[in-house]
């Protein structure tokens, strides 16, 4: 089922980008109207979150539903923000996901750089370990890595969610390394003769280049980190080290279900999200490039 | 791997053709090539570590310790495969197993069906597709707790959106959340909207379609239908295959949904009734709540061989659909 392809250069996959035109008038704004309800399929849950975070409480129990909220009720985030150590959190999760994201960058793109820009014996056939590891499920180290922590004193630190990432992972790895095939090989033979050593190459020649790749590998890593669950579920105890995911849903769980404010919890909700979507804005002129370029053929 | 454009005259043609030829020259390597080994190995270092620390030692512990009974605190006691028979009679395992498979039948499906929509959305030719691009990523940056949150809100059985329309069509007071059959639907439809990942996938495998492909066929009269049938579909089956197999391997070990959504509304954790006890949930329970690490070890080991007979198949079928593209670039 393999495609042969031309060999794509970097202008080439810049141009292969572009879609595949849609001829007719009449194609073109049958594709924007089914996009446009796609599309608002997708965000509707996101505009309810948002608009039930700034409803009463009356009127979120009102029946039939507003759409828009008669009166804006700011004052929900402020309350939401005030039941609980919110900044704490806040805080806290940014030093995880700022910690994680640069050690993933770090890691994935010096192995990757390793597995495609670099020649060596049995280099193709390790990278078929790495594809293999890809499928393994993860649960397997659950207990394990939970004993292992423990006995290295690192229950309630950041170290469990950090150091992993240190390590590369086979999806990341994955990534980069279709992104820097494309890298042409006269510019690493021209730094070779230049008298660069491998790891001069890897920062003046590939790095600039890799950038696209790295902004996907970037945001992957920061979502994974800012979303994750079961790690802070495990590993933070404390509330004063605890993450947003846990330190949210435990309050979730001690709000009674009376009079458990609903609309303080979507503006909580709200608030976590806000800073992947602004993380995405600024890289999304890298981000789609550098997810789908190359990545499969 | 690169173009042979690339190779010097110092450089004899054999090292370029990779590494069966220099193996049939002899095991042993030249001082350039060995140099070239090292380097190799240590940029790839990291991973290696990795692999060793966050793959090989997990298994060989979850091994040992399922052989034991250990509650964390003791010392193991060795009893044999005792966890593993407890296990096949355990109504608990069976339950989980058949709500993580129902979980899986209906989720993986919908998802493969929704992200190739998602894809062929994405890939219009339109001015202002980078904004439908955004708009249909976004979701995917919820996390999973969140996106549990709201869907506790929209499925609330007093104001939720959900319930005000089906009471509209006379369905009167539906509880989804409160009723173990229902709650994994919810479930299955709060995936839905993570769809964007696996989109890009597909994103990726449409445009490696060449356009000239559409062009013969369009000159040939094939509608869009046609062309999408006998053109598109083949030549993206490598990456449907690895979607596929990506969304089994997360649907089997999926935790974080059931944890939160059963949280928001029961007493106990995979509730109601154990309708959101997944696997790993159960995993989780006997590690966490019950202090079994040698039973949950145990689970956990079985997912395990799950997971590494999926990961064969996946070699296996891949030799035949899927081009990992390792020979060429």
């Amino acid at each position: 089922m393999a495609v042969t392809l031309p060999r794509p250069t970097l202008g080439s996959a810049r141009r292969d980008l572009r879609a595949r035109p849609v001829r007719t008038r009449r194609a073109r704004w049958t594709a924007r109207v089914v996009l446009l309800v796609i599309s608002l399929a997708f965000l509707a849950p996101l505009y309810w979150m948002v608009a039930s975070a700034l409803k009463s409480d009356t009127e979120l129990a009102a029946f039939p539903p507003t759409l828009w909220p008669h009166e804006l009720h700011w004052e929900n985030f402020s309350a939401a923000v005030q039941s609980m150590p919110f900044f704490t959190f806040f805080r806290n999760t940014v030093v995880v996901t700022a910690l994680s994201v640069v050690f993933a960058v770090a890691s994935n793109f010096v192995v990757a750089y390793g597995f495609s820009c670099l020649q060596w014996p049995g280099r193709d056939k390790v990278f078929y370990v790495v594809i293999a590891t890809l499928f393994i499920p993860f649960p397997i180290t659950l207990i394990p890595m939970f004993d292992l922590y423990a006995k290295l004193g690192w229950i309630n630190t950041w170290a469990p969610l950090v150091v992993p990432s240190m390590f590369a992972s086979a999806f990341y790895v994955f990534l980069i390394r279709q992104f820097l095939l494309q890298f042409p090989r006269d510019v690493l033979d021209a730094a070779a003769i230049d008298g660069a050593n491998a790891w001069r190459t890897l920062w003046t020649v590939v790095f600039p280049q890799a950038r696209p790749a790295l902004a996907t590998v970037a945001i992957f890593a920061a979502v994974g980190s800012w979303n994750d669950f079961m790690g802070p579920l495990l590993y933070l105890q404390d509330q004063d080290v605890q993450t947003l995911s846990i330190g949210i849903q435990a309050y979730t769980m001690t709000a009674s279900t009376e009079d458990f404010q609903y609309n303080q919890l979507m503006a909580v909700s709200f608030l976590v999200i806000l800073p992947l979507v602004v993380l995405f804005f600024l890289f999304q002129r890298y981000f789609i490039r550098g997810a789908t370029v190359g990545s499969f053929k | 791997m690169f173009p042979a454009t690339g190779r010097t005259t110092t450089d004899p043609p054999r090292l370029r053709a990779g590494v069966l030829e220099v193996r049939r020259t002899g095991p042993r390597l030249s001082p350039r090539d060995r140099r070239r080994l090292w380097t190799g190995l240590a940029f790839v270092s990291p991973w290696i570590v990795g692999v060793v620390v966050f793959v090989v030692y997990p298994v060989v512990y979850s091994f040992v310790v399922s052989l034991t009974r250990y509650s964390g605190m003791n010392s193991p006691d060795f009893v044999g495969f005792t966890n593993y028979v407890s296990a096949a009679v355990d109504p608990l395992v069976r339950t989980s197993i058949g709500n993580t498979l129902l979980y899986a039948v209906v989720a993986v499906p919908c998802s493969l069906l929704v992200a190739l929509v998602v894809a062929i959305a994405m890939n219009q030719d339109l001015r202002e597709v980078r904004w439908y691009r955004t708009a249909l990523y976004i979701p995917s940056l919820v996390p999973t707790f969140a996106l549990g949150f709201i869907f506790i809100v929209f499925v609330n059985p007093q104001f939720g959106v959900v319930n005000q329309v089906l009471r509209v069509f006379g369905a009167g007071d539906v509880n989804l959340l409160g009723d173990p059959r229902t709650i994994k639907f919810v479930i299955v439809a709060m995936a839905q909207l993570a769809a964007g990942n696996a989109a890009l996938i597909f994103l990726a495998g449409l445009r490696a379609v060449p356009p000239t492909l559409y062009e013969a066929a369009r000159v040939d009269g094939a509608g869009p239908v046609r062309q999408f049938l006998s053109i598109t579909l083949p030549l993206i089956s490598p990456v449907i295959l690895f979607n596929l197999i990506t969304g089994i391997s997360s649907a089997l070990q999926i935790f974080t949904e059931g944890y939160v959504v059963s949280a928001g509304v029961s007493d106990a954790v995979g509730g109601p009734d154990n309708g959101t006890l997944f696997y790993m949930l159960y995993v989780y329970r006997n590690a966490f709540s019950y202090a079994s690490l040698g039973y949950a070890s145990a689970l956990a080991f079985l997912l395990f061989v799950v997971g590494v007979t999926l990961s064969a198949l996946v070699y296996v079928l891949s030799k035949r659909f899927v081009n990992y593209d390792l020979d060429a670039g």
